[in-house]
């Protein structure tokens, strides 16, 4: 087999099929924790207090790849000691791998203050909440899709949508805190959909890491911490 | 630049082929311990090699190889077998002179500033001026003290006490006097494997050479007299500009401080270690030190 870029005769040992055994159970990992976040904005907007029990029960698998991703890695690295792109994809496949964990574990919380909030008539209509899942959502596919694509680019676009959820958050929580003082009997309701915000924002910046781990492990530019390429 | 042109600008911490005055920029300089780094990168060319072609008999075996190394610094030659690498290494003290047929076609090779294959060159001057250490440990089957000295008794040197002085020097300076120092008149061909080799090395430095060159040193070692060597090497490349050619590439990360990757008897790509190893610009350098291809 040639590699086609230099056309020097390309090997695929036991490196090579290990490092795509890691790449496929980050794939899995990240439709999972997709699959989850949607699952617990369904039971939300929906009432629905199955779904909400089910995005629970479904947590433990992502737990237990996260400690297979890391086997994987430890295990890789400690047999072929890998280098450049290699390298770097270790530990940013550790650190998404920890990324979308929480994310799912975000998606747990979201499903738990659903059920609270199934107990009593909606404070308000949902709009602002599902606008924030939407864009932390899209920006898990795109963080995932440029992991995919080999695409730093699409990984820097998607580190600036933070801030999007960020503002929508802040507005939201002045929003919420202005029904809580007009009429103390929202309280509950007022602070359980802060919460709910809350985990979305923690979604985003998750989302926001994964990008710019995608963004280091093809550009080997880090850009964490407002660091420019 | 096509993929199988030799990157020769590199990135700001590694000097140019074409000038020795290098920029560092602020964010290479951004911590002492890189700024240490990129100043040992800036120094002076001590071998320059420059557009080399060479043959043996009618195969081209090295293709317009041009690139400067560094004083006092570890070069290290990475490739795949039958890319050119020990053939560069035995044209820098011109080893490849006592193979037939073989010739350095075009270019230069200067040390120094003096083109070593210039007709007036003294070629046994110039192998005291840079010595070499080869894959299989050689030591001669004489004393440990005779080893060592060799090359003194060949210049005529007689006097014992710069004799003593010379060995206890060059043992000290291979990390191996405490070892033999009780057995300096016993055969060397009693020492372990990897005391021989230092053994060797000894006696390359025994003539303080300039340069000393290693064509895979610890290849033929275990991993403990390899950790030896290695160390030694780092000591010695204080006092003497090393080249080195290894299949191993983390010996080459770890030993390194320039790494040139050759394919096919070109030079793909020369660097600092640290960016062949984390960042190679070519694709090619990527595959090969991945072990993707060979």
């Amino acid at each position: 087999m040639t590699n086609p870029a230099t056309n020097i005769p390309f090997s695929n040992g036991p490196a090579s099929e290990q490092i795509a055994n890691i790449r496929q159970t980050l794939l899995m990992m990240a439709s999972l924790a997709n699959r989850n976040l949607a699952l617990a904005m369904r039971a939300l907007v929906e009432r629905d207090e199955k779904l909400a029990a089910s995005v629970e029960a479904e947590d433990s698998q992502l737990d237990e790849l996260e400690i297979t991703i890391d086997e994987l890695v430890i295990n890789h690295m400690a047999t072929h000691a890998p280098v450049a792109t290699d390298c770097r994809f270790m530990l940013v496949a550790s650190k998404i791998s920890s990324n979308l964990e929480r994310i799912a574990d975000q998606a747990v919380s979201i499903a738990r203050r659903s059920i609270e909030l199934n107990k009593e008539p909606l404070l308000k209509p949902l709009i602002d909440i599902p606008r924030m899942a939407q864009i932390a959502e899209g920006m898990l596919r795109d963080g995932i899709t440029a992991l995919i694509d080999r695409k730093p680019e699409l990984a820097q676009e998607v580190v600036k949508r933070d801030k999007e959820v960020d503002l929508i958050n802040k507005q939201l929580a002045r929003e919420l805190l202005s029904f809580m003082l007009e009429d103390p009997s929202t309280i509950t309701r007022a602070l359980n959909l802060t919460i709910v915000a809350r985990c979305l924002e923690r979604v985003a910046d998750h989302c926001k890491n994964i990008a710019e781990e995608v963004y280091y492990l093809y550009a080997a530019v880090d850009i964490r911490h407002e660091r420019t390429p | 630049m096509s993929s199988n042109s030799p990157t020769t600008t590199m990135d700001e911490s590694i000097p140019t082929v074409q000038t020795d005055e290098v920029v560092v920029t602020p964010a290479a300089a951004s911590t002492s311990q890189t700024s240490d780094k990129v100043a040992r990168l800036n120094a002076p060319t001590v071998i320059d090699i420059e557009n080399v072609d060479f043959h043996y008999g009618k195969n081209k075996a090295l293709h317009g190889i041009n690139f400067p190394i560094k004083e006092k610094l570890v070069t290290a030659f990475i490739g795949p077998s039958g890319c050119g690498k020990s053939t560069l290494l035995r044209c820098l003290n011109r080893m490849n002179d006592l193979i037939d047929g073989t010739r350095v076609s075009a270019g230069s090779i200067k040390i120094s500033g003096v083109d070593i294959y210039h007709p007036s060159v003294d070629v046994i001057e110039l192998r005291k001026r840079v010595g070499m250490v080869f894959q299989k440990s050689n030591p001669f089957p004489k004393s440990v003290y005779e080893n060592v000295v060799y090359g003194l008794r060949l210049q005529g040197v007689k006097d014992k006490a710069r004799l003593d002085e010379t060995v206890e020097r060059s043992l000290r300076g291979a990390a191996l006097w405490e070892e033999v120092r009780d057995r300096l008149h016993t055969s060397a061909l009693g020492l372990s494997g990897g005391q021989q080799q230092r053994l060797c090395i000894a006696r390359a430095i025994a003539v303080e050479p300039e340069i000393i060159l290693m064509d895979e040193p610890c290849s033929a070692l275990d991993p403990i007299a390899t950790v030896k060597v290695e160390e030694l090497i780092h000591q010695l490349k204080q006092d003497y500009t090393i080249v080195i050619v290894t299949h191993n590439m983390q010996q080459a990360g770890r030993c390194s401080d320039v790494t040139a990757f050759f394919y096919m008897g070109k030079l793909i790509e020369i660097d600092a270690t640290e960016k062949i190893f984390t960042n190679p610009s070519q694709k090619q350098t990527e595959d090969y030190i991945s072990g993707r291809f060979g």
